[in-house]
């Protein structure tokens, strides 16, 4: 389904994506493993044009169309929502007009405002509180339920556990995998190797804008050896 | 009197929040301190003084004048302004040079001399409240001001549109990341903002009047308006207007000499204390 090839992204004259290339098919949780600075969120920027940085070279392809020169509303458009780093969540706009804004709130097909607040039913309690007033838990969860509003083939989730409560960090994962049994496809960027090894079914190891290591989590967990070079995990 | 200047510091109030909403409406989604604003004001004015003398209708002059300038508006930010977005400086000196061009233009268009637009029938004359004559037409500039604000409030709080301009003042880039053309909100907000500068124009040109230079007082009061009451807040603007609206009366009554320092002084005062103005909130 996405497809990236050779990636090479900037940030000025910073080469940060040294030839990234990644697979995502639909139903499968992809995990992009990496520590700070590696170039996870480059990548993720890259994949919605965000700028920056600039992408310089290389293909990213959805459904086999080039998303490269696109603006980053077109891609979302084509059903790929981002989770970002930080929830960027809009601290004007109270948790159902996060959700409104981008379908209206009659909308009967695909994701509906009732099914997001069905899905995390703390955020229905919070209906009318205004981005700012959430906690760390009720904002990842409302910028997930954002980007369910576009009813999305791939989510790009960056670091959707930082910061959060272990008890939320399950209820997060309940919810990713279940979007998993239906079909959508997850790219998830961690630094966290047990989040990854949770629910990936396939894991890239970025270090300084390159992958270094791909396989299934089960295999990078027989890999000791890969896992103290690049992570530090012992 | 006491009460009459204070219904002449609403009623001019009332006009600079028409002309500053529109101005704080572009400042706090396109990040454009847009300095042609007063030249659109000027325009709009002088379009609708033409479009009155033509037609004798105050409402197609009004309407005239809106339409005109919100295309003017629209030349302006797909003509020039996408060329330079991002680049804050370049904006604003592209809108002071579009500012000079616009104030020649309407030089050569309607020469220098001072226009006022014929108030119409219905609302010349006064009307007594209390003990109070008051000028009708001054009375509708105040009820224009109160039903703009009105619905500048129900468009930003209570539609779709409008939520994705406020999401878009909070953080653009996320907006288009969700899947929304932030490029055409942009301009729908621009035209808008442009559209509100020419109503003002052509009420400001009833009831005080046009002339070379009329464009940078009222952008003066409206940056001022701005500053105070906080980029892209229409409450910050509606307070705005009305603590310049008033200080500016008061001030002309008490201290001719030290007008404009009745208005600046208070407002450097205030930004000692809040440098984002009242209801201004960090970028």
């Amino acid at each position: 389904m996405l497809e990236v090839t050779d990636l090479h992204s900037y940030y000025g004259d910073a080469h940060v994506l040294q030839g990234v290339s990644l697979k995502v098919a639909p139903g499968e949780i992809v995990a992009l493993l990496g520590r700070n600075g590696m170039g996870k969120t480059t990548t993720i920027r890259s994949i919605m044009n965000l700028r920056d940085p600039v992408v310089r070279s290389g293909d990213i392809t959805f459904h086999g169309q080039r998303l490269n020169d696109l603006r980053p509303h077109d891609i979302a458009k084509r059903k790929i929502a981002l989770v970002p780093q930080g929830r960027r969540l809009f601290p004007s706009l109270t948790v159902v007009e996060h959700l409104t804004m981008l379908k209206s709130a009659s909308a009967r097909d695909g994701w509906t405002v009732e099914r997001v607040l069905a899905t995390f039913p703390r955020l229905a309690e919070r209906r009318q509180h205004r981005g700012n007033q959430l906690s760390g838990g009720e904002r990842q969860m409302l910028a997930v339920g954002r980007a369910l509003m576009i009813d999305p083939e791939l989510v790009l989730m960056d670091e959707p556990s930082e910061g959060l409560a272990p008890v939320m960090v399950q209820h997060l994962e309940g919810v990713i995998a279940s979007l998993r049994k239906e079909g959508l496809g997850i790219l998830l960027v961690e630094q966290n190797l047990y989040s990854a090894l949770a629910l990936a079914d396939r894991i890239y190891l970025i270090e300084t804008g390159r992958i270094v290591h791909h396989g299934t989590a089960a295999e990078l967990q027989a890999d000791p050896a890969s896992l103290q070079k690049y992570l530090g995990v012992h | 009197m006491m009460a009459f200047q204070i219904m002449n510091g609403l009623t001019f109030a009332a006009l600079l929040f028409v002309v500053a909403s529109g101005f704080t409406l572009i400042f706090g989604l396109l990040r454009i301190v847009n300095l042609a604003h007063g030249a659109l004001y000027l325009f709009g004015g002088y379009v609708g003084y033409s479009v009155g003398n033509l037609t004798g209708s105050f409402i197609l002059a009004g309407l005239g004048a809106m339409i005109f300038v919100a295309l003017a508006g629209l030349v302006l930010d797909q003509g020039l302004l996408r060329f330079v977005r991002g680049f804050e400086l370049r904006q604003v000196m592209l809108t002071l040079g579009v500012a000079f061009v616009l104030n020649d233009l309407a030089l050569v268009i309607w020469g220098g001399d001072t226009f006022t637009v014929a108030t119409p029938q219905w609302l010349q004359g006064a009307v007594q409240i209390g003990g109070l004559f008051y000028p009708k037409f001054r009375l509708f500039v105040l009820a224009v001001g109160i039903f703009v604000f009105i619905a500048l409030w129900v468009l930003l709080n209570k539609t779709r549109l409008g939520a994705l301009i406020r999401a878009g003042v909070d953080d653009a880039e996320m907006v288009e990341a969700c899947g929304i053309d932030i490029r055409r909100v942009f301009l729908i907000t621009f035209m808008l903002g442009s559209a509100l500068a020419g109503l003002g124009g052509l009420l400001g040109g009833t009831f005080l009047a046009l002339y070379p230079s009329a464009d940078a007082e009222i952008l003066v009061f409206s940056l001022a308006v701005v500053i105070i009451g906080g980029r892209g807040s229409l409450v910050g603007a509606a307070i705005g207007s009305l603590l310049i609206g008033l200080l500016n009366t008061f001030g002309q009554v008490w201290f001719p000499q030290l007008a404009y320092f009745v208005i600046f002084g208070p407002m450097a005062v205030l930004l000692a204390f809040r440098p984002l103005g009242l209801f201004g909130k960090a970028a």
